[in-house]
């Protein structure tokens, strides 16, 4: 026993990788036990999938430079240069999206591009691609795998109208299928199942490391690690951060090890700090909201923000902090009850939100956000133009476009914002992603709203003009009194404007925090340790 | 239980809208044109020889996920180029068919890769790119026959070039070449040379056995050339001979047998289900034997055996001679479909079909894949238009081949096929009703209108709006199902975005 802990299945050293100047892996270690759970956590982008892309040796990593460091398998030091050769060396996948086929049958789908076949007449004049299948081998592989980890289902069943929780077994059974496995990587893999269902499969995990296969497990679930993981990495912002063996460790403490930094402070406190807010005066309130938003699914809030304060909306990718403004902006079906300033929304009719002096920068700032090919001046005015008619200029029956003082508004928000262009007639599109935001928010702000929502950010742009965009919301608020609500995965970021922040765990509110509590509950919080809700500020 | 049944009848009736709004259209028109079965029908039959290859080729792009393939225009051409070369060379007869075929084949391989070259940068737009490119290399078409045959390689034949002996001419008559060569071939060659060839693969893959050291099972080798024989021994048996001496066999002939072969081959199954019960290992899953599927079947049989003594279709059924070696050469490309389907390679098409990431993921060569079921397409192409022209007996040199994926994609689609999914079934019943279509609109509109140049102009109609509305219906199916997809199958929307 004592000597399997010697040796590694799998052993990452010092691992880094650049995207085009952006480091995002700064010397990462990991390393597997053989029939070991090892799980590997960080937030988002803390550099989990691209440890595994480059585990993988998938084209974007080799495409975009390679990376640094050294990958040993069984102790002998390897090139991954093609999924095909991590195929070879034993490294499997289980992906979070399911890599199936719903027309085929589960046993096609698990001998998918490693059919048995038996060689005929055509076969030997042109090769081994005309033999024929041998659909009754196929077959026994196929019930063979799935009895492995436990799943009793007619292997001639199309995977079509099976329950979602058996796509997943059929992903693992064509994984054990593979001759040679001896590493299997579950990407998230409790993301999309139901309590039961995710009970099942960390049972079916549990089976397949006891038979010698090592399993890296990526999850945000802090419970479920406690429960079926041996050991864990943690990465944060691409830095190795620490291993650790589970029994040693505690919830707490990992939560703490994957949120905790130091906090640098983002925006100046010179603007001063002279709000009285009121806290009887509410600007937004939610009951039993829910949102239908593919992926980023709201179950159920119930949350009041108060006039005047900066509200921060946090928690991980997918957990449905980003469905909560598009479902107010009507852009995805909404259910239950928003109050704006107490007058009752209605969701169902689009642009209802802008009626009521909401306005909302999206997070997709090149789908939803920017009309790519119009002018920075057109992408500045034309929400305005059309909800409060500005820019328009009668003459006789026609509204006609005011050229001049769309001009000159656009020419002063390109001054006060600071977007880098060659003029206001330049292309949104060709512009940066951080001067991009700013178009964004300008176009928002024309609206003269009295609540902002803000969709992250901060995504995608540099530390410069990332302060610049903050300061900027913090001024509004100050100056203007402006309600602003910020959703972003950046927990940091949140914590150094908001007064208050929500975090959104599972399509819940988990809990408000304020934004000196401490780093274990925030990261708590964000795992789901608090579902249902610990303490409402 | 009933509101069940009536759920799955209506589900059932809204899934096949397609053909049964066209089967419909189709007793109506030929209702309308007065037409007598016996003028229908054989023209009917005629057109399913002359049309099905080139409809059939049109179903491994659809598996392989390229969808309708309008490039099957090109394997026409290189048909049209070939057949041109060969009658210049004077090769007349099956042989001259034979060799007709033979240089088809690479100039086509040539040309399917081309176009799946092509495709494979325009993932998702197969369908308008093979559109477009039809009417590209026309113009590359015209240019070889208009220019270079005769300007620059010198022809001197003045039945086939203009007079100025640049150019070929607008019509090449194939009277006395290649008309009727495949229609013509006697049943007795054909049993012969299948015989022959069954003998030569036998030899061929036990030497090969031998040379590569691998097991041979010699009983089943035994067994395999004993049957080839004793069916070859048949056809020296005098009533057979004669028989089987013609090139075209009786409709009536033809019904009949495939009614015996029915029962025949039900039979088999049932002793074959027996044996196994017997010995334990009956066959699970979908392929198992069902009894009561098997009756249905011979009293089928025996229904449309019956159907045979209606004096009406006694006459339509006396009526019609199919040329056999057509018919056989529609059934053996069905065969081949099917086949290849069961093959590692057609595997892989599948699976590039449903989802390219998979198959990518899966360590298939996405883009290989693809060009090798345009190729196959293309070749099976351009052979399907040199039965066409060996029917037709003339080729028009430069229109016969701009409406072929017009109407090759219309007949399958009023099949009931659609831009994902195809079949053979599909394709026969598609040829069927299309052609029927055709044959009785003008007539139809002849007569409903009293006008011919009116009914001439349904016939135009009909093949444009068949699309149109084939494909708008489709549209119409698609868009009701993903709200009850929506849950059960996550990877389909994938298959799009990748």
């Amino acid at each position: 026993m004592d000597k399997a802990k010697e040796t590694y299945v799998l052993k990452m050293d010092n691992i880094a990788k650049e995207y085009y100047g952006n480091r995002v892996l700064k010397g990462v270690n990991l390393q597997i036990h053989p029939g070991e759970i090892h799980a590997l956590m960080g937030e988002n982008g803390a550099g989990k999938s691209t440890l595994m892309n480059i585990l993988f040796g998938m084209p974007v990593i080799h495409s975009t430079g390679g990376f640094e460091g050294t990958v040993e398998i069984n102790g002998e030091p390897v090139q991954i240069d093609t999924p095909l050769k991590a195929m070879e060396m034993g490294i499997g996948m289980v992906h979070q999206e399911f890599m199936l086929i719903p027309g085929f049958t589960v046993t096609e789908n698990i001998k998918v591009g490693r059919e048995i076949s038996t060689p005929n007449l055509a076969s030997r004049l042109f090769g081994r691609s005309m033999e024929t299948l041998d659909v009754k081998a196929m077959r026994q592989d196929a019930k063979k795998a799935l009895d492995t980890i436990g799943l009793q289902i007619e292997e001639y069943a199309k995977v079509a109208g099976l329950p979602v929780g058996y796509m997943q077994f059929i992903e693992i059974a064509r994984e054990l299928d593979k001759t040679g496995i001896q590493l299997l990587v579950f990407d998230e893999p409790t993301a999309v199942l139901t309590e039961s269902e995710a009970e099942r499969l960390l049972e079916a995990m549990r089976v397949i490391s006891s038979k010698g296969i090592a399993i890296i497990f990526i999850t945000h679930r802090l419970d479920e690690v406690m429960a079926v993981a041996d050991s864990m990495t943690i990465l944060r912002d691409g830095e190795y951060v620490a291993r650790k063996e589970i029994k040693d460790t505690s919830a707490v403490e990992i939560a703490e090890l994957m949120i905790g930094r130091k906090v640098e402070k983002l925006v100046d406190d010179s603007i001063p700090d002279d709000r009285t807010i009121d806290h009887k005066r509410v600007a937004v309130s939610l009951r039993n909201y829910r949102v239908d938003m593919p992926g980023e699914q709201v179950k159920g809030i119930d949350l009041d923000i108060q006039k005047g304060e900066i509200f921060g909306i946090g928690g991980l990718a997918g957990q449905g902090k980003l469905g909560i403004p598009n479902g107010i902006m009507g852009l995805y079906k909404a259910y239950g009850e928003v109050k704006i300033d107490g007058q009752a929304l209605n969701l169902n009719k689009l642009g209802d939100a802008l009626d009521h002096r909401v306005a909302f920068v999206s997070e997709d700032r090149r789908g939803v956000g920017l009309l790519l090919d119009e002018s920075i001046e057109h992408n500045i005015i034309f929400s305005a133009m059309q909800t409060n008619k500005r820019f328009l200029k009668k003459i006789a029956w026609m509204n006609l476009y005011d050229g001049g003082a769309a001009k000159s508004h656009a020419e002063e928000m390109v001054k006060t914002l600071d977007i880098r262009c060659t003029g206001i007639k330049q292309a949104a599109g060709a512009l940066s992603g951080g001067n991009q935001q700013k178009v964004c928010l300008a176009r928002a702000l024309t609206l003269e709203p009295d609540v902002l929502f803000v969709s992250e950010p901060t995504r995608g742009i540099d530390i410069g003009a990332k302060k610049l965009v903050l300061e900027y919301l913090t001024k509004l608020n100050r100056e203007q009194g402006m309600t602003v609500i910020i959703v972003s995965s950046e927990l940091m970021e949140l914590r150094s404007v908001s007064d208050r922040i929500a975090i959104i765990s599972d399509g819940k509110l988990a809990c408000i925090l304020k934004p000196d509590d401490s780093d274990a509950d925030f990261g708590l919080a964000m795992s789901g340790a608090w579902k249902g809700g610990k303490k409402n500020a | 239980m009933n509101k069940h049944t009536n759920r799955s009848a209506v589900d059932f009736l809204f899934q096949n809208k397609v053909v049964i709004i066209f089967l419909f259209l189709c007793v109506g028109a030929t209702i309308a044109s007065k037409q007598p079965l016996t003028f229908v029908i054989p023209e009917l039959f005629t057109r399913i020889a002359r049309n099905s290859f080139i409809v059939l080729s049109l179903i491994i792009p659809v598996i392989a996920g390229m969808g309708l393939n309008f490039g099957i225009v090109i394997g026409a051409m290189a048909a049209q180029i070939a057949v041109f070369l060969t009658t210049y060379w004077g090769l007349t007869g099956i042989s001259g068919f034979l060799a007709t075929m033979a240089l088809t084949t690479p100039i086509a391989v040539f040309f399917g890769f081309l176009v799946g070259k092509l495709f494979n940068y325009m993932k998702g737009n197969e369908m308008i790119g093979g559109l477009v490119l039809g009417y590209f290399a026309e113009g590359i078409y015209q240019l070889l026959f208009l220019f270079i045959f005769g300007g620059v390689i010198k022809m001197n034949n003045s039945t086939l070039m203009i007079p100025t002996g640049v150019g070929v001419k607008n019509t090449i008559d194939f009277k006395d070449t290649i008309k009727y060569a495949l229609d013509t071939v006697p049943m007795l060659t054909i049993v012969e040379v299948a015989f022959y060839l069954v003998m030569i693969g036998i030899v061929c893959s036990t030497a090969f056995k031998l040379v590569k050291k691998q097991e041979i099972n010699w009983k089943v080798t035994g067994i395999e050339a004993a049957g080839a024989a004793a069916v070859y021994g048949l056809t020296f048996i005098g009533p057979v001979e004669r028989f089987l001496s013609t090139d075209r066999l009786l409709l009536l002939s033809a019904v009949e047998l495939s009614c015996l072969v029915t029962v025949l081959w039900q039979v088999f199954q049932f002793a074959k289900w027996q044996v196994q019960k017997k010995r334990g290992r009956e066959e699970l899953g979908p392929n198992r034997f069902i009894p009561q599927k098997a009756i249905v079947y011979v009293v089928l049989a025996g229904v449309v055996y019956g159907l045979t003594y209606i004096p009406v279709l006694f006459k339509v059924l006396t009526v019609v001679k199919l040329p056999v070696m057509t018919y056989l050469c529609i059934g053996a490309l069905c065969c081949f479909n099917n086949i290849l389907m069961k093959t590692r390679l057609g595997q892989n098409m599948r699976t590039v079909g449903q989802s390219r990431t998979v198959a990518n993921a899966a360590g298939i060569d996405v883009d290989k894949t693809r060009i090798i079921a345009m190729i196959f397409s293309t070749v099976l192409a351009g052979w399907g238009q040199l039965i066409f022209l060996q029917n037709v007996g003339t080729l028009s040199t430069y229109g016969a081949h701009t409406q072929v994926g017009q109407f090759a994609i219309a007949a399958l689609l009023v099949g009931g096929a659609s831009v994902q999914k195809a079949t053979n079934k599909q394709a026969l019943l598609g040829i069927v009703l299309f052609h029927t279509l055709f044959i009785v609109s003008p007539l139809a509109g002849k007569e409903l209108f009293g006008d011919p140049v009116i009914g001439e102009y349904f016939r135009v109609f009909v093949s444009y709006g068949v699309i149109a509305m084939s494909l708008a219906m489709h549209a119409w199916k698609k868009a009701a199902k993903p709200k009850e997809e929506e849950t059960a199958d996550p990877g389909e929307g994938r298959v799009e975005m990748a």
